[in-house]
């Protein structure tokens, strides 16, 4: 119902009426807000195309000689409208995004670092600490010799990441599939959360090793 | 909808500018000049602003104002390096910085709001009717404060700011407007004050801001401050001259660092003339010297080009223009170092000083529903977050956002029947809440429960002017709740309304302070003649007559010291119905017809 002139919405946005601008549904995900079925594989162009059509709708920029009603819709839905684009343009986003609104499931992944993982940061961290304690007048050969070991270390973290990435892509794909098949929310409900759980392993694991590379990073310059 | 101006309320020069038949233009004054000096001078005849404020800088300068826009938003402690080069004392209130200027206090808001006053009187006197709606642009890298700020100047001056725009994007409207360009662009704005770097994507009449970083403290002023330095001291050296004692000295120096920097983008040596209360100072430059002294500045607005680069995850040669904007990119250096980075030679077809205000009117247009083509998706350009425990910020809205947006945050009790919790809002890159911007603090209201039952969600918003607004909601009850901001180095609604109270009364006193000006000059003019007449007539007329005229020219010649401009008038009224038969003998026989009801003081000049 429209909440200006009471009749019912027939326009998708815009009241059929009285032409207003309508406030988005508080039950919208980002996905439905684009159109988009929840699938990982997502063509950016598309999504580009779709996000400047809404925006076109939505931004306040059209609604300054509008009453103020219709200005704090137009603001509220255009927020909305760039949280989703934000998200859904950026493969990481999307799938944490995901992973959140199909929650249910997925609510005990433990969120501590495997020991092996755990090890090694502790290992790195310590040889920070020892490189930022080394003056770079008194220690330089130390110093240079602990640098390059650092960042052989960040190399080979980045390496692990580009792996970890690679393989996150191969479970969207195997999302997607099962997505596709399966259609209806409840269908496969075990394979699907089993998917979610992985891909929230990764994830976890990929978060640790992306912050420790930038620690690494900005320690050695 | 009456027509929306766009303004450049610049740090050295501001600009207006207007919609004509799809073509923004910028408003000039009876001399064709477009640029008004962003200055204001308080004289004992009232308030002057631009071009005669400039002239008053080196004769009053602890009354005359400049850069103003170096203080928006901002505290004492945030200028305190470069309060030596200001020849006026400030002090704060309430977070904000005041300008003593005499008896009186200024806020920066109400000093801008002088000058946006002036763009105002002359756009109505160009275009002939009445102006109450504007685009303001700031700079790309201002902060929610120095925003707000802005929009507080505009109220004050009695404008309804429908729009904070960026800079750098006001010029990429009026750049893309005229060329029709598709891609990727970066804006390179480097002003009096402040340097933007933009980056933006063209496509199908979207222009869509993908990164933009900056410096707000980084400028033209900076540069004339380098040799500023370098003249004061050597002042010191040869003519034993300590300029930072006489401050209207120090603004002549000033002045002449400005014209040598500006001379010297055009020729490769100039000639830098100080007169000294002891001598003459003068100083051969050449380019290549002013070059080195500015180096170091030039070369720190690169980095910001790189972090906005990075951001937009691009490289520099996949950059397919790059636009100057802002007066400082004439600077040779400063062109060669742009096209150093980005591996092309930079456009500026548009003059770099007007290109933002004609962007401004531009954004006007699309915002009074002429224009459906355009649509500009901007950023915020830095990370809005909250105090956590620890001292450390919580970032809730990234930099390089799209606008408008807004970010979620839940809050609960610690301590049972705990009533309520104090939020700070913080604007920053940095880890630690003290290296970042207070923006504001709040105190959320919470119904005394046992601890963690409480769930109140507070949204912070960005709207489209990159200003942020706070509403906070009880989740139980779903009732919204009201949450009152202080600013940390913002003023309040009340004194914003205060101010706008106080430029009504202004208004007023310019209006009376101009009327008693022009009575006394009247004044005067009828005196002078008057005199003359009486030498030259004094055997047509009787002794009596004469007597009388003598005595009310004395009493004009009293009141018109007074400052009752209906008593001067009166006063002349007199001495005209007095002086009419002096007039009417001293009409040759001729003219006698003609010019019969003519009055003494027209008849002899």
């Amino acid at each position: 119902m429209c909440w200006h002139c009471q009749s019912e919405v027939t326009g998708e946005y815009l009241c059929g009426q009285c032409v207003k601008v309508q406030p988005l549904s508080k039950a919208l995900d980002y996905f439905a807000c684009f159109k988009l079925d929840r699938l990982l594989a997502i063509d950016e162009q598309q999504l580009e195309r779709i996000y400047y059509e809404l925006s076109r709708t939505f931004h306040p920029d059209f609604y300054c000689t509008k009453d103020d009603s219709e200005k704090t819709i137009s603001l509220g839905n255009s927020a909305f409208l760039n949280s989703a684009y934000r998200v859904l343009k950026d493969p990481i986003q999307r799938v944490e995004y995901l992973i959140r609104l199909e929650a249910g499931a997925v609510k005990d992944i433990r969120s501590n670092p495997p020991a092996d993982l755990f090890e090694e940061i502790l290992e790195l961290q310590e040889d920070m600490e020892t490189f930022r304690g080394l003056s770079p007048e008194k220690d330089s050969t130390e110093r240079a010799a602990l640098r390059e070991k650092l960042q052989r270390e960040r190399e080979r973290l980045e390496g692990r990441q580009e792996e970890m990435e690679k393989a996150l892509g191969a479970k969207y794909q195997e999302w997607d599939e099962l997505q596709v098949a399966n259609a209806d929310p409840s269908e496969a409900r075990d394979q699907k959360n089993g998917v979610l759980r992985s891909m929230q392993e990764i994830l976890s694991n990929r978060t640790y090793i992306c912050n420790m590379a930038n620690e690494l990073l900005e320690t050695t310059g | 909808m009456s027509r929306i101006v766009g303004i450049d309320l610049g740090t050295t020069n501001s600009l207006i500018a207007y919609m004509d038949k799809g073509t923004p233009r910028v408003v000039p004054n009876s001399e064709g000049v477009a640029k008004v000096p962003s200055i204001v001078g308080m004289t004992d005849n009232g308030l002057i602003v631009g071009d005669p404020a400039k002239a008053h800088l080196t004769r009053d300068p602890s009354r005359t104002i400049y850069s103003v826009k170096r203080f928006m938003g901002k505290g004492l402690a945030d200028v305190a390096d470069e309060l030596k080069y200001f020849p006026y004392s400030l002090h704060e209130k309430n977070g904000v910085i005041r300008i003593e200027v005499g008896e009186k206090n200024y806020s920066p808001p109400q000093v801008s709001a002088m000058i946006l006053k002036e763009l105002k009187r002359r756009a109505e006197e160009f275009l002939k009717e009445d102006i109450s709606k504007a685009v303001i642009t700031v700079p790309a890298y201002f902060n929610d404060s120095q925003r707000q700020a802005t929009k507080d100047a505009g109220m004050i001056a009695g404008l309804e700011v429908l729009r904070i725009i960026n800079e750098p994007t006001a010029a990429s409207l009026a750049y893309g407007l005229q060329k029709k360009t598709q891609g990727v662009i970066a804006i390179y704005d480097l002003g009096g004050g402040t340097f933007d770097i933009s980056i933006l994507k063209l496509k199908d009449g979207i222009f869509e801001v993908l990164a933009t970083n900056g410096d707000t403290h980084l400028g033209g002023d900076d540069f004339d401050q380098r040799l500023l330095d370098v003249l004061v001291e050597e002042i010191a050296e040869r003519h034993e001259v300590q300029v930072h004692d006489h401050p209207d000295l120090m603004q002549s120096v000033r002045l002449a660092a400005e014209g040598a920097k500006v001379r010297l983008s055009d020729e490769m040596e100039t000639t830098v003339v100080v007169e000294l209360p002891n001598g003459k100072y003068e100083k051969t430059l050449t380019r290549d010297a002013m070059e080195s002294l500015v180096m170091e500045l030039v070369e720190r607005t690169l980095a910001p080009c790189r972090s906005a680069l990075k951001d937009a995850e691009l490289r520099a040669d996949q950059i397919d223009e790059v636009v100057l904007v802002g007066g400082s990119t004439r600077m040779p250096l400063v062109r060669n170092k742009v096209e150093g980075l980005f591996g092309q030679q930079p456009h500026s077809e548009l003059n770099p000083d007007e290109v933002v205000a004609l962007g401004a009117a531009v954004q006007a247009d699309i915002l009074g529903g002429h224009n459906k083509e355009i649509l500009l998706l901007d950023v915020t350009p830095l990370s809005l977050g909250i105090e956590a425990m620890g001292g450390v910020m919580s970032a809730l809205i990234r930099r390089n956002t799209t606008i408008p947006t807004s970010g979620k945050e839940m809050f609960t009790t610690y301590v049972d029947g705990q009533t309520s919790v104090d939020i700070h809002i913080l604007q920053g890159e940095r880890e630690l809440v003290k290296d970042n911007r207070s923006l504001a603090r709040f105190q959320l209201k919470i119904p005394p429960l046992p601890a963690g039952v409480p769930r109140v969600e507070v949204n912070f918003l960005i709207d489209a002017n990159g200003i942020l607004h706070v509403t906070a909601r009880d989740i139980r009850t779903n009732e919204a709740q009201s949450v009152e901001v202080k600013p940390s180095h913002g003023l309040t609604d009340d004194e914003v309304e205060g101010m706008i109270r106080d430029s009504f009364q202004f208004a007023e006193e310019d209006i009376k302070t101009r009327q008693v000006i022009e009575a006394r000059t009247e004044a005067n003019a009828i005196i002078v003649a008057t005199d003359k007449a009486l030498a030259r007539a004094s055997d047509l007329i009787s002794e009596k007559e004469k007597v009388e005229i003598q005595r009310v020219i004395g009493v004009l010649g009293e009141t018109q010291k007074g400052d009752d401009h209906r008593l001067i008038r009166a006063g002349i009224a007199e001495v005209e119905k007095e002086t009419h038969h002096l007039a009417e003998l001293l009409m040759d026989a001729t003219l006698k017809e003609a010019l019969e009801s003519k009055k003494v003081s027209e008849f002899v000049k």
